[in-house]
């Protein structure tokens, strides 16, 4: 398949991995952001053909694991109201709030479905005005396009009774506040393609300069990130910082334009607690005053929800990249996917995900 | 009179005075004048066997002595008619396959039907027709049913069980037990087919090409392999629901062996590949309805995936792999690039990503 067969080509790949055992002269510590990059590294079993030398940590790139749970509880508060059909992408479904999840409220009968498209929730919208459909607009800088572009749409075609869950994150900010910590242990970045696609790659020398580090766009196919690694630890190894772009086929330094004025025009920066991780300030993006009748959170009485977030889960310092899945006590015992106690542990951009699907043994 | 053909059949028109009921009543399952008319006029019209003829309890059979192969499964599935198939077809071929994975040949398969009050007459005589082809093209007979109907709002349209009966061919042993190292692992051709193309209708996904499920009666591909290398064959196993991973995985444990896969040699069409890509599906934890996973021995191999590229359903057959003494239980995959992986069952449904 093309475009997708050159970038799985393991003579390519090795060449890469070649040529960084060459280059490589001491320990690396690495982390790639996006969630889709780790599930691509370990599916592809690239973790296991890399030099010794280099460790990858796994970012928190994964927007089913950063959801805050208190949001995740409201979603579920909303979700199961008699005249709400609440919509959502597949991979939170599974996803455990306090008590329960979505795909449970969905078998006691409340109206949850799964849509591939906030647009499809506001069609939904349209064709049941009787009810109130509520979309959960959660993710990063990739989905923040669409999802504003349905705020739009619903405000352009007067459909009212649409609203959405707002849990939008923001990569750059998490970054910055990965590598103003003091555990941090990340020496170089590989950046999320897909994010660097819509938002260009004009917030990152800023970060690079003032910590230091190398940070390479990458994206998200083995030969992407053999090549995303090499030229990371080979900044790295002659002791350069700054920002390179491997994704060329994909990011420009502007983005994309239009995506990025559609979501200026809905959302606004605002401060937001990261799953595990903890308030970042200016790492997310609410609806801007002028589409609050849309807020889910305003049209919905959901502020007073409870939340009770396991114990013994490590998600924030794996996410942070302090730790490895296989390091939790509770990795493979506890929590699996069948009974996850983590987030990470049920999206398909997980960690613990990925490591309980393709490498349990570790 | 010449024996009517798949199309013959699919042509022809209700013999129910439609206009009369254009809908399935709670009456017609009732046990009274109108069931009969339904069992009557629609069902013993089309299934047309010598067993149904008597309206009998039950249906008796004249067999061979030897071992009998008994399966059942019930078919829900939205939506009811879909490219490729439909829920008929496939309640047909479903059991057939079943059958012919024990290593038996398909005599008979009975068919109850749980109707919802409602359900537009024209689509269930749709069903019964392609049942009837289906059957006709498997070469199998239907003997027995059944009629419920519930209330409207307590049914998805209609349901079908099917359960089949086969004869278990001589001195042959087809279990899961029986897979042992060195085997090698064949499928009759591209994999993922059936799922895709029903999530693509279920979702309103819409791609360039049309995707098309492979629901087909494997039985005759399945005497063909075992005609060429009988014994050989240790294990045969249609990987529907689960798709490959769930099949091989339970295999693998039953057997207390390990399954090593090639990643690059397993059969996608481009359009499925597509489509897996897109949505971050696996295509090997995908439906498949009318392929067979083959273990065979090794010093056999070659011959019987000569036999199954000699089938129309097997043109495209190829070999995905091996069992190994190694990780007893477990499946890995070796990669594109080269890595290793381990290929596990999943929790539950996979579900689209995010971004």
């Amino acid at each position: 398949m093309k475009y997708v067969d050159e970038y799985r080509d393991e003579a390519a790949t090795r060449a890469f991995l070649d040529a960084t055992r060459a280059i490589v002269t001491r320990p690396w510590t690495l982390m790639e952001i996006c969630g889709g990059q780790t599930h691509t590294i370990i599916k592809s079993g690239l973790d296991r053909l890399l030099p010794p030398e280099v460790t990858l940590v796994h970012g928190p790139g994964c927007p089913v694991c950063v959801t805050p749970l208190e949001q995740i509880d409201r979603a579920l508060e909303i979700a199961k109201r008699p005249n709400v059909i609440f919509t959502s992408f597949g991979d939170m479904l599974r996803v455990p709030g306090s008590t329960t999840d979505l795909l449970s409220v969905k078998a006691s009968g409340g109206d949850v479905r799964m849509v591939y498209s906030p647009l499809d929730a506001v069609r939904i919208a349209q064709q049941n005005p009787e009810r109130e459909v509520v979309f959960f607009a959660v993710g990063f800088e990739t989905t923040a396009p669409a999802n504003a572009m349905s705020v739009w749409q619903a405000e352009r075609q007067g459909v009212k009774n649409f609203s959405v869950l707002v849990s939008h994150v923001l990569v750059p900010p998490a970054m910055e506040a990965l590598l103003s910590a003091p555990d941090n242990l990340v020496q170089g970045f590989l950046a999320a393609g897909h994010v660097c696609t819509v938002m260009g790659t004009g917030e990152y020398p800023p970060i690079a300069e003032r910590y230091r580090v190398p940070i390479v766009v990458t994206g998200f196919e083995p030969l992407d990130l053999a090549q995303g690694i090499h030229m990371t630890v080979k900044m790295l190894e002659e002791g350069r910082h700054g920002v390179e772009n491997q994704y060329t086929r994909s990011v420009t330094a502007e983005g994309n334009l239009p995506a990025q004025k559609l979501v200026a025009e809905v959302f606004e920066a605002c401060d937001r607690p990261w799953r595990g991780i903890g308030e970042i300030p200016g790492s997310g993006l609410r609806l801007r005053e002028r589409y609050a009748a849309f807020d889910a959170e305003k049209r919905f009485d959901v502020g007073h929800v409870r939340t009770a977030e396991s114990s013994i889960c490590i998600a924030g310092e794996i996410m942070k990249g302090l730790k490895r899945p296989h390091h939790c006590p509770a990795f493979g015992t506890t929590c699996t996917p069948d009974h996850p106690i983590g987030a990470p542990m049920v999206s398909s951009e997980g960690a613990c995900a990925a490591y309980w699907q393709y490498k349990r043994e570790v | 009179m010449s024996k009517p053909t798949a199309a013959d059949i699919l042509n022809a028109s209700c013999p129910l005075p439609i206009a009369d009921y254009p809908q399935v009543l709670l009456a017609h399952g009732g046990g009274g004048r109108m069931s009969q008319m339904l069992v009557e006029k629609m069902f013993l019209s089309e299934f047309d066997d010598p067993a149904l003829a008597p309206l009998h309890d039950g249906a008796l059979l004249d067999v061979p002595a030897g071992r009998i192969a008994v399966s059942t499964d019930s078919f829900v599935i939205r939506p009811r008619f879909f490219p490729g198939g439909d829920i008929g077809s496939l309640a047909v071929h479903g059991t057939v396959n079943d059958i012919a994975m024990c290593g038996a040949t398909p005599v008979a398969i009975t068919c109850a039907f749980v109707l919802e009050e409602g359900l537009p007459m024209d689509e269930l005589w749709r069903i019964v027709k392609s049942m009837r082809a289906a059957a006709a093209d498997a070469g199998v007979r239907i003997v027995t049913g059944d009629t419920k109907v519930v209330d409207r709002g307590k049914g998805d349209g209609i349901y079908i069980n099917t359960t089949g009966i086969g004869i278990v061919r001589e001195g042959l042993t087809i279990s899961p037990k029986r897979a042992a190292a060195g085997d090698r692992i064949l499928v009759n051709g591209a994999l993922a087919e059936h799922g895709i193309a029903i999530m693509s209708v279920r979702e309103g996904l819409e791609f360039e090409t049309e995707l098309k499920s492979d629901s087909a009666a494997l039985n005759g591909l399945v005497a063909s392999v075992l005609d060429t290398v009988g014994d050989a064959v240790h294990v045969l196993r249609d990987p529907t629901r689960g798709g490959v991973s769930s099949a091989l995985n339970e295999i693998a444990q039953a057997a207390r062996v390990g399954v090593r896969l090639d990643e690059p040699s397993i059969p996608l069409s481009e359009p499925v590949r597509g489509a897996c890509e897109i949505l971050g599906f696996d295509p090997l934890y995908v439906a498949n309805e009318g392929k067979v996973l083959v273990f065979v021995a090794p010093d056999r191999a070659a011959d019987a995936l000569a036999a199954m590229r000699a089938h129309p359903l097997g043109r495209d057959a190829v070999d995905i792999g091996e069992v190994v003494a190694d990780h007893p239980g477990r499946v890995f995959l070796r990669s594109r690039i080269g890595g290793l992986r381990v290929v596990d069952m999943l929790s539950g449904e996979q579900l689209p990503r995010i971004c």
